[in-house]
């Protein structure tokens, strides 16, 4: 067993999730694969959304895979990039709005 | 301007130290299978040739440019022409060969000083399409090349040229400073006698190779891409896109090497393996002629020295009959055709 919790080479072995439990895990790739097909958003766009997900997710495999498949699909580093600030700009918000939530309580509990 | 692998005396210009590396690592290990054990999984094994299709003949390494990944290893510093002797002996096989298709490639094949006296003849042979693959920038190179774009369409040479992208940085990056713009500029003189246009039948293609340690995502997908942006960007109309997967010698090689992005590529190469692509992998279609007039399965095998395994292996003893009859030479290399949608000189396989 590897001593770090990451290892790059993981990410090859996740097909091996379905070993253990094959109708769940089958399930799952068949969904994540129709998800990622051509529909109503190009697969262009949907990698761009995986790429901000992956970051705002913190998820090391889900970074690794949806760089190189922008680079394969012909995205730029400069819309990759622009997609990540989407998803900073969210995550910074969806903390930031919460300090409404705060300033009730203060107002609340202040005299 | 970079010199050739060659010039620099690098351990990666010898073919027999490129075909070491490819059996090492992780294929000496069994991590990955080699080709040919993949091959058998799906009973095609020995990779035997179907009808020929296309003659490509290599008209020497020499080119205006260093791109780097350039399986050729080309450059100005390559002095490997194709002579005059060598090219009538290719003359008489084009006009007998069943090949439907000619297909030129260099280095900058016009740099050959013989090039336009070879391409006249061939032409007089009524070879369905005759191709000359030109790396755009070799039109603006020199005031002597400025009228390719005439002299093509005299001759109704179909031109596939090279393209990595449709961004001046990605572009350069690959191919060398200056080169997006000139490649525009060329792009445009195509298109203003002709080439590329909807409906024309003056054909432009463009061939895409991933600028990096990646393979190519879809080829229609590129195309419309590519289709959008030099339209709206530079007016500039072509045919079709060839998506082009980086095979993993020479100048790429040494590039996955010095990045240690080898062990990685060669694992993308053989997870995305399609047993699909295999039967029309073009070696199985294609005779490839190098400047000297020795015989190939593919302009890859080319570049590894690895010549056909027939008894016939130069132009000069040209037997069509015989040629067909051969094992097709494989290596792990063979894996860079083989993944995804496939690879070919003519884009996507299967």
């Amino acid at each position: 067993m590897s001593k770090n919790y990451y290892d790059a080479a993981d990410l090859r072995k996740f097909s091996k999730i379905t070993e253990w439990s094959p109708e769940l895990g089958n399930k799952f790739f068949d969904y994540y694969g129709k998800v990622f097909e051509e529909g109503a958003l190009t697969a262009r766009e949907k990698s761009l959304i995986a790429l901000a997900v992956a970051h705002t997710e913190q998820c090391p495999y889900c970074i690794d895979a949806y760089t190189k498949d922008g680079l394969q699909r012909g995205i730029t580093k400069e819309q990759m990039m622009e997609a990540i600030h989407v998803g900073a700009a969210i995550k910074s918000g969806a903390t930031l709005v919460h300090g409404v939530q705060m300033m009730n309580k203060v107002d609340k509990l202040e005299m | 301007m970079k010199k050739s692998l060659k010039a620099r005396n690098n351990d990666i210009a010898n073919t027999s130290r490129q075909m070491e590396i490819l059996s090492e690592g992780v294929f000496a290990t069994g991590e990955l299978p080699t080709f040919a054990t993949k091959i058998k999984e799906t009973n095609q094994f020995p990779l035997r040739p179907k009808k020929l299709e296309v003659l490509q003949i290599n008209l020497g390494y020499m080119c205006n440019q260093v791109c780097s990944h350039c399986h050729v290893d080309a450059g100005p510093d390559r002095k490997e022409i194709m002579t005059l002797n060598t090219m009538k002996q290719c003359l008489e096989v084009i006009h007998k060969t069943a090949a439907h298709t000619l297909d030129l490639t260099g280095g900058a094949p016009e740099m050959n000083p013989n090039f336009r006296w070879f391409v006249e003849e061939a032409s007089k042979a009524g070879i369905k399409d005759f191709i000359v693959r030109s790396n755009l920038t070799i039109i603006r190179a020199n005031k002597k090349y400025h009228d390719l774009p005439e002299f093509f369409k005299k001759y109704n040479v179909h031109v596939v040229s090279s393209m990595p992208h449709w961004t001046r940085g990605k572009t350069d990056k690959q191919r060398g400073d200056g080169v997006f713009d000139k490649s525009i500029k060329a792009l445009q003189e195509l298109n203003a006698v002709g080439y590329g246009l909807e409906g024309s039948n003056l054909k432009l293609d463009l061939v895409y190779n991933p600028s990096g340690a990646f393979l190519p995502g879809d080829q229609q997908a590129l195309e419309n891409d590519f289709k959008k942006a030099l339209k709206n960007d530079f007016d500039i109309d072509f045919h079709s896109l060839f998506a082009i997967t980086n095979l993993p010698i020479s100048r790429f090689l040494d590039y996955l090497i010095a990045s240690e992005n080898y062990e990685d590529y060669m694992i993308s190469l053989v997870d995305a393996y399609n047993p699909a692509a295999v039967a029309n992998v073009m070696c199985t279609n294609t005779l490839s002629v190098s400047w000297d007039g020795w015989l190939y399965d593919c302009d890859f095998n080319q570049m590894l020295n690895l010549k056909v395994a027939s008894k016939v292996k130069h132009i000069a003893d040209y037997n069509e009959e015989l040629l067909q009859n051969r094992n097709i030479i494989i290596n792990q290399h063979c894996y860079g055709c083989t993944a995804g949608s496939g690879s070919s000189c003519q884009g996507v396989v299967a």
